[in-house]
């Protein structure tokens, strides 16, 4: 039974070192401020998550029961992240290069960013 | 045996991570960058807490982790909001 929680332990301690790894490589190797939004989000949640969930695993198996410190943490960090990621998506939609709209189309925070243009109902150029 | 060493490979893993976000943070080129990586490094930081916990042997430092896991949500959302509207709390 050790052995099968130490198994489990390792493998997810492999997969969120990766997760980590890859999720910080494409926040620097990313084009747009819009796609490198979708980089560190993986790392954060499968990342840190495995990482806390290797820990539970370990101390089960030290302590011979389920601790729910860990699990806490990780449950923070799952309900955070898109909160932080969607603050930041409405700070990089705000700073976007576009004309700007008139004064009866703002909402409570300034300005609504132009929407993007749909390539399947505008014309072809 | 296998765990030391997967823990190993964990905590280079994360502290990688943190170095590229620190490049990142040098490299910037908008300032909502700066604003990920800093948030980022608080995550990999928040893994490395709880990564030297299980490696030292001790099973109290989970309050740290938590709180640094909040320190870092609420900073990010306060910038983030202050950069939107000017002023934090209304």
């Amino acid at each position: 039974m050790s052995t099968v929680f130490e198994l489990l332990a390792a493998s997810l301690l492999v997969i969120g070192g990766l997760f980590a790894v890859i999720g910080s490589w494409g926040l620097l190797r990313l084009k747009d401020p819009m796609q490198r939004l979708h980089a560190p989000t993986k790392a954060s949640t499968i990342g840190v998550g495995s990482a806390l969930f290797a820990s539970a695993f370990d101390l089960w198996q030290l302590e011979g029961r389920l601790t729910a410190q860990e699990i806490l943490v990780a449950l923070f960090l799952f309900v955070t992240a898109p909160l932080a990621a969607l603050m930041m998506a409405r700070v990089a939609m705000a700073s976007l290069p576009h004309p700007p709209l008139p004064p009866s189309a703002s909402g409570p925070d300034g300005p609504e960013p132009a929407p993007p243009a749909d390539p399947a109902t505008s014309a072809p150029r | 045996m296998i765990l030391d060493y997967a823990l190993d490979f964990a905590i280079g893993c994360f502290a990688l991570g943190l170095l590229l976000n620190l490049w990142r943070l040098a490299t910037a080129p908008t300032l909502i960058d700066r604003v990920l990586a800093v948030d980022t490094m608080a995550i990999n930081v928040t893994a490395l807490i709880v990564l030297y916990t299980a490696h030292s042997g001790a099973a109290f430092s989970f309050e740290a982790a938590i709180l640094f896991a909040m320190t870092g949500f609420v900073s990010t959302v306060a910038f983030c909001k202050y950069l939107l509207r000017g002023n934090i709390i209304e």
